[in-house]
């Protein structure tokens, strides 16, 4: 048989068959090797999973739509790195489901933003932000300060993390309503949370957080897992 | 299959399902609008933002779906039931109820995908935010579209499967497999609106702007080139072009757009290969654009005077001009040293709008002119000056738009990377917002410059659909109101 084009024309299913072939072939040898080459993913240590509070604070940044006008995500450029700090390496998102590089800065780039400001400006800021940057456009969150954290679904969303390939332990589930009311309770005992969740930040709460002491959290401990000081130029290459 | 014979009675399309696609974008797109102009008007006056749900955050994504899933999405499936039907000569396949269940299950869709933003349920997937119960109710209605559209393909009674179709099935079936790999993840229970990416980091950023770059090139490029090759043939009476360039621009074009992703993760820890591989592609990606464009402009040869008279011509065409324009944005845009400058900053944004509103809006316009007088058996427009004043209204609409967000993105850009003579940066981040302000104010008049002439649009079109009724149907018997012979050319 002569090959043409009019043979294609002609059936419907050949036509539908080669189109899917085609549109398939970019996506698998880019997707694929991401998942197979060993150093896509940099070996650094320190990078662990969300405490239970940082967890549902996470959840709490992407139901505002936050990852829309704030990118998690330092390009390897003098001037990014200049404001905003090393440059951010894979691993340092490697527990994100999903991912929150995002794609515009209306706002300025989180990535690094833990522990650059105080808890109280943290607060004071995400409550009104033109009371202390009076030309932002930051819509106000005083709201999520007068919303209780719902926990009672936290072991599903740890256990659901576990399903995705994040390495939750037991010990970590079974402690997980402790760690979230230490970590909001600067007097409550933290050795166990320091323990499983390294260089957790305690929120000035009462141990009963609100949605605004969970996204404290969060923000606290973004760009912080990662000491660059102990990573070698070889632990980047990718 | 016998060829080349004609059936012996007309066949009796399904219009009626059309109609209700036709009046649903209407709808969405005032909705699309008026949220846009919303959400432009928040960067203006941060005070707009009335938490919690009318904040940025939430309200974006309900721009964004209207803009494209509602008023693209109900353009392009109303569009593809007409054109398959009349390119076939064949009823849509699958009778009334499944058409039905396509139309209202994909409304439905929308609805609650919008309000579920508002109430804050997000999956954080740009372009794909509906959480995982929504992502099954739209896999079911799109599947019923497909198996309609093939269905109909298979039935036709053309022997050639006319080169509209071919872009309509690559979109659905594109689609189809970017909607359900972008969206894999596990409910935290199945009681629960809220489910955990099966991806994570590095990887999950591939998969979505794989998901996200191709929702542009196979959700808002690919069916509406469908668009453009069965309506500007139609509507200048002329025949394509170049059928050979035809073929050409639509594997090339197929084959390319997927691998471009990457360029919106230029710089960041995606590796080097894969980006490398992305840019290299977004730049060969300009070549079958161009093609396409071409073919659909040279086919106006001999027929340039209908632009004086046909106003719905004019959107058409000027919309190829703008795809045209933005296709070659986009490349220059994906060199890695422009991207340093323009990635985060305005320019991206206006960049999507002359995509958007030149070329994915001006197309449907120019559809929608040529389609109610038709649809509704009406002798032709109600007012052929108000759809010039649409066109002259919305594209300075347009052009306020880009031309604020270019100059506003490259002052970004700059401004971001300015050093002083001591080798620190020179602007903090919130002199740049302070700088963006009047282009924001701007931006906002340019869509509602854009919003009235849609508004205008749907007045005459109503009127058009009130004034009294010619005889018969306006629509011509044959595919693509060729020549009989012209349209299976190349055999």
């Amino acid at each position: 048989m002569r090959l043409s084009h009019a043979f294609i024309e002609r059936n419907a299913i050949v036509l539908l068959v080669l189109a899917l072939l085609t549109v398939a072939i970019g996506g698998i040898v880019e997707i694929v090797p991401l998942f197979t080459i060993e150093t896509t993913v940099e070996h650094v240590n320190g990078v662990r999973p969300y405490s239970p509070l940082e967890l549902r604070g996470r959840d709490i940044y992407i139901r505002e739509g936050c990852y829309l006008c704030h990118s998690q995500m330092i390009r390897t450029l003098r001037d990014d790195v200049a404001r905003y700090g090393h440059y951010s390496l894979a691993a340092e998102s490697m527990y994100d489901h999903p991912f929150q590089w995002g794609s515009k800065r209306i706002g300025p780039d989180l990535a690094r933003v833990g522990g650059k400001y105080s808890d109280a400006w943290m607060y004071a800021h995400l409550e009104h932000p033109r009371r202390l940057v009076p030309e932002s456009l930051m819509p106000d969150f005083a709201f999520l300060a007068h919303t209780p954290l719902e926990t009672r679904d936290l072991l599903a969303r740890m256990r659901t993390n576990i399903e995705v390939g994040v390495p939750y332990t037991k010990a970590d589930l079974a402690q997980a309503a402790a760690d979230l009311r230490a970590q909001d309770d600067p007097s409550a005992d933290h050795s166990g949370l320091e323990k499983r969740y390294h260089g957790a930040h305690v929120v000035p709460g009462n141990g009963h957080p609100t949605e605004l002491d969970a996204l404290v959290a969060y923000l606290q401990v973004l760009g912080t897992m990662v000491d660059f000081k102990d990573v070698t130029p070889a632990q980047e290459r990718q | 299959m016998s060829e080349h014979v004609l059936p012996a009675r007309p066949v009796v399309y399904n219009d009626a399902v059309v109609k209700k696609f036709v009046i649903a974008c209407l709808v969405w797109a005032i909705v699309a609008f008026l949220a846009g102009v919303y959400i432009a008007s928040e960067l203006a006056w941060p005070q707009l933002n009335i938490a919690p749900y009318l904040n940025f955050g939430r309200l974006r994504p309900v721009h964004t779906s209207a803009a494209i899933f509602a008023f693209g999405g109900s353009a392009l499936i109303g569009t593809s039931f007409y054109v398959v039907q009349r390119t076939c000569r064949a009823r849509l396949w699958g009778g009334e109820a499944l058409a039905n269940f396509v139309f209202w299950g994909y409304q439905i869709f929308i609805v609650l995908a919008a309000s579920s933003y508002l109430l804050g349920f997000s999956k954080s997937r740009e372009y794909a935010e509906p959480e995982w119960h929504l992502d099954l109710l739209l896999v079911l209605v799109w599947v019923c579209y497909l198996l309609i559209y093939l269905g109909t393909l298979m039935r036709r009674a053309e022997p050639h499967i006319y080169v509209a179709n071919w872009f309509y099935l690559g979109f659905i079936i594109t689609i189809a497999m970017l909607v359900i790999v972008n969206n894999l993840g596990i409910p935290i229970s199945p009681y629960s609106a809220k489910s955990y990416s099966w991806f994570s980091g590095v990887q999950d950023a591939m998969v979505q702007w794989w998901y996200g770059h191709n929702a542009v090139g196979f959700f808002l490029t690919v069916p509406f080139l469908g668009m453009m090759y069965y309506f500007i043939p139609k509507a200048a009476n002329r025949p394509i072009y170049s059928y050979r360039l035809s073929i050409v621009h639509f594997w090339a074009l197929i084959f390319i757009y997927i691998w471009a992703g990457p360029h919106h993760l230029l710089w960041t820890a995606l590796p080097d290969w894969t980006q490398t591989l992305g840019m290299a592609f977004s730049i060969m990606l300009w070549m079958p654009s161009w093609g396409g464009m071409i073919n659909g402009l040279m086919t106006l040869s001999g027929a340039w005077d209908k632009l004086r008279t046909d106003p719905g011509l004019r959107f058409s065409v000027t919309a190829v001009g703008f795809y045209g324009m933005s296709t070659f944005e986009g490349p220059a845009m994906s060199i890695r040293s422009v991207n340093a400058l323009v990635h985060y900053s305005d320019w991206v944004i206006g960049h999507v709008h002359s995509g958007t509103l030149g070329w994915v809006a001006f197309i449907t316009f120019g559809a929608l002119y040529y389609l109610v007088p038709n649809l509704w058996g009406r002798k032709g427009l109600y007012s052929v000056r108000l759809a010039a004043w649409h066109y002259w209204i919305g594209t300075l609409g347009i052009v306020f738009y880009i031309a604020s967000m270019w100059v506003a993105g490259l002052m970004e850009g700059l401004m971001w990377r300015a050093y002083d003579r001591f080798g620190f940066l020179k602007y903090s981040f919130v002199q740049v917002v302070v700088a963006e302000h009047p282009f924001m104010v701007l931006r906002m008049i340019g869509g509602v410059l854009f919003t009235i002439g849609a508004i205008l649009m749907i007045y005459n079109l109503w009127m058009t659909v009130r004034s009294p009724a010619t005889e018969a149907p306006r629509a011509e018997l044959l595919p693509a109101g060729l020549p009989a012979g012209a349209v299976v050319a190349g055999e």
